[in-house]
């Protein structure tokens, strides 16, 4: 060992010492479920390069349970969670208590991001959320069925999808799998159900439910007509208990290879795609169809990366989430888990689009979501959500007609704004 | 005569009060601790109710007197707790529940409990088995029977389904007139263990004597059990079955876990954590619980004082 590389090492040690002496640890929120993982990995590459030591926590893949964990700990201004992954409606929730990014993130890397995103975290002024990846409802379908049926092309129109789903059912389950459904989509009683709900009424033409200037639009004939359709698939092309189902219910059957047309978020096709999956090679993914003299509609998802006000290391949260955010990871996730990147360039990124060639197509899909009604109903949100989830869910169950259940809705939300929004 | 008992009285009653600062003070830290963790947790909900309080963006809770009860709109829309038929709907789906699942759960006890309190063979091995359900948290549990109660992949949907009472893709859950029964099923499964065991330590309290008076007397069995085991049991049946009550009362975990928050199984409790930690209405959600905290108690008192128990 000369002389040299003794002082090299003795100043490294040294410089590992100084960093030492500052590394923290940071509790990052990973989700749980296919995504959990990943994002512990990055964590703990983003740890080592830095120094500093990460916890990855487990949260409910469920988002309306993940939201009430997290309203509790902040309420109780809890350090315990330094990174949060907050979804897309929960800014205006939430942003009293997470910090704003803009003083500690390079303004520079705040611009790749889409612009409506960016606007849509920030909330009175503070930039409360990194993009980490969007999401929009999509119509997943079995290119081998369709063609086996002598359809050319996926439905354009719900009476398309209900009837190819009809015949189809029919056929498969005939030939044997008696477990068959046509349809599958997300009807238990929870935030899921207020996305695909919202997406049944906006491609009707029945408006986003709160209009953006706080009107109450729901009780409206062409969301009636819209429940009335959707009512129908129940126990027909769609199983009875569809009214149970979440994401990962609906993708348990479609992935089994039991269902022709599934609703769900980007993420379950590259799981749909993974060695193992019973219906490999034979899905793709389109947007959703659209209703009588309606356009299609998707509704805006996505989960953001926040900072609570009450971590005892912000700076160093901040950068775990500029890193959980970053390009490079962006791309990982788009590659690896047919996640949406936030950031416009990765649409032309040639990698991308060979591996998940369906994601540069839901560009479009992407740019024309409906965004759920956040802005009119500010803190109510949630009450908002709940009301109306249920009584989509008294719809489906078939408690209520489509007409009684809109009109006690309306009421209920009158009950929910109060004197104001 | 009258100076020694004055004297005797005065001298017991020094005793008796010198006896009763003892017992104060040695009772004093479990009075504060009850104080600490029962009294002052009530109290503030209490407090709670009368305010508004949204834990997402108020700093503190606001008073607002009974507006969480009653409170009609300028526009004429009741918005109180009272005047909303959710909350009505959620009473009147507990009380359904407890009283057909702490119905069953008495009866099937019951006749456990006295098929395992007579002498046969395994009957360490049975008395043990039969805990199993108990022991088992509730959460998993609950999982395991949202499994087998799944659609497509649940075994009992499978059952369901090949005897005609289902159809395909449709499960006992799913089906808003059979849900509530389905949890009430899980109840019992659950629970029967509890009602059997206790129900067995108020048999095995009867003398063995008394039988055998009633066999010399030429009584039969069935006359036994009507005239001598349930008169007998009366006390620990009705004991048993406050227990339960005021558990199914509050029930939360199960039908949460199995139905989440589908209107049609939703709980007094389940309403309760939809208002204040999925809606961010603390003072709302307080108000739920105070009502909860009446109804529960003027059902146990209500019991209490129609079956006379007594618990000294």
């Amino acid at each position: 060992m000369n002389r040299n590389t003794a002082v090299r090492l003795l100043s490294l040690a040294l410089l590992a010492s100084l960093t030492h002496a500052h590394a923290v640890n940071i509790t990052v929120d990973c989700g749980s479920g296919s995504g959990f993982a990943s994002c512990k990995e990055d964590a703990e590459n983003w740890a080592k390069k830095t120094g500093n030591t990460v916890t990855a926590m487990q949260t409910p893949n469920d988002s309306s349970q993940k939201l009430t964990i997290f309203q509790q700990q902040l309420a109780a201004k809890s350090a315990d969670i330094d990174v949060l992954q907050i979804d897309v409606v929960w800014p205006g929730l939430l942003g009293e208590h997470l910090l704003d990014l803009k003083t500690y993130v390079d303004p520079a890397e705040i611009k790749q991001h889409f612009p409506s995103i960016i606007r849509n975290n920030t909330y009175e002024g503070k930039l409360v959320g990194l993009p980490m990846f969007t999401d929009a409802g999509i119509l997943y379908y079995r290119t081998d069925l369709l063609k086996k049926y002598g359809y050319k092309s996926a439905p354009k129109t719900w009476a398309d999808l209900t009837a190819m789903a009809k015949k189809v059912q029919a056929g498969e389950r005939k030939a044997g799998n008696a477990k068959f459904m046509g349809f599958v989509f997300q009807g238990k009683n929870y935030e899921g159900l207020t996305c695909d709900a919202l997406e049944w009424v906006a491609s009707f033409g029945g408006g986003q439910v709160v209009e953006d200037d706080g009107t109450i639009s729901i009780n409206n004939p062409k969301a009636v007509n819209a429940l009335k359709t959707v009512a129908s698939w129940v126990g027909t092309i769609s199983p009875a208990a569809v009214v149970t189902y979440g994401e990962e219910d609906a993708r348990n059957v479609f992935q089994a290879g039991n269902a022709l047309f599934m609703r769900n978020w980007p993420y379950a096709y590259a799981l749909g795609q993974s060695d193992g999956s019973a219906v490999k090679g034979k899905i793709a993914v389109t947007a959703l169809p659209s209703g009588p003299g309606g356009t299609p509609a998707a509704t805006l998802g996505g989960w953001q990366l926040a900072v609570s006000k009450y971590s005892k290391a912000p700076k160093e949260a901040a950068e775990l989430a500029s890193y959980l955010a970053s390009k490079e990871l962006q791309k990982k996730r788009a590659i690896e888990q047919s996640m949406l990147p936030t950031l416009p360039s990765l649409y032309d990124d040639k990698e991308i689009a060979s591996k998940m060639p369906f994601i540069p197509d839901l560009l479009d899909v992407f740019n024309n979501a409906v965004p759920r009604p956040t802005t009119p109903t500010k803190s109510k949100y949630n009450q908002v959500s709940n009301a109306f989830a249920t009584a989509v869910y008294n719809v489906l169950t078939k408690k209520q007609t489509a007409q009684t259940s809109l009109k006690n809705l309306e009421t209920q939300l009158v009950r929910i704004k109060g004197r104001n929004w | 005569m009258t100076v020694k008992s004055t004297f005797k009285r005065q001298a017991s009653r020094g005793l008796e009060a010198r006896r009763s600062t003892t017992a104060l003070w040695l009772l004093l830290p479990t009075l504060l601790m009850i104080a600490g963790v029962a009294g002052y947790p009530l109290l503030r909900t209490i407090y709670l109710s009368f305010t508004s309080y949204n834990i997402n963006t108020d700093p503190g809770p606001t008073w607002v007197g009974l507006e969480n009860y009653w409170l009609t709109t300028p526009e004429g829309v009741g918005i109180g707790l009272l005047q909303t038929p959710e909350w009505w709907q959620a009473v009147w789906t507990t009380l359904k529940f407890t009283l057909v699942s702490v119905g069953i759960e008495t009866l099937i006890g019951l006749g456990i409990a006295l098929v395992i309190n007579s002498q046969f063979k395994g009957r360490g091995a049975v008395r043990t088995s039969i805990l199993i359900p108990w022991a088992i948290p509730t959460v998993v549990s609950s999982q395991i029977w949202n499994w087998m109660y799944n659609d497509s992949f649940g075994i009992l949907s499978s059952w369901g389904q090949k005897l005609g009472l289902l159809q395909v893709g449709e499960s006992f859950l799913s089906n808003p007139e059979t849900a509530l029964w389905a949890l009430v099923s899980v109840d019992v499964w659950k629970t029967v263990p509890f009602m059997a065991l206790m129900i067995l330590a108020g048999l095995q309290s009867i003398p063995s004597d008394m039988y055998e008076a009633a066999d010399v007397d030429g009584a039969s069995r069935w006359t036994q059990f009507w005239r001598l085991t349930l008169p007998l049991l009366k006390t620990t049946l009705a004991v048993t079955v406050i227990f339960r009550l005021l558990d199914a009362l509050r029930v939360f975990d199960m039908p949460f876990i199995v139905k989440g928050n589908a209107p049609e199984t939703m709980t007094m409790s389940i309403y309760a954590r939809q208002q204040m930690f999925d809606n961010a209405q603390l003072g709302y959600g307080s108000a739920v619980s105070v009502l909860i905290f009446l109804i529960i108690m003027v059902i146990a008192v209500v019991y209490l004082s129609t079956s006379r128990v007594k618990f000294d």
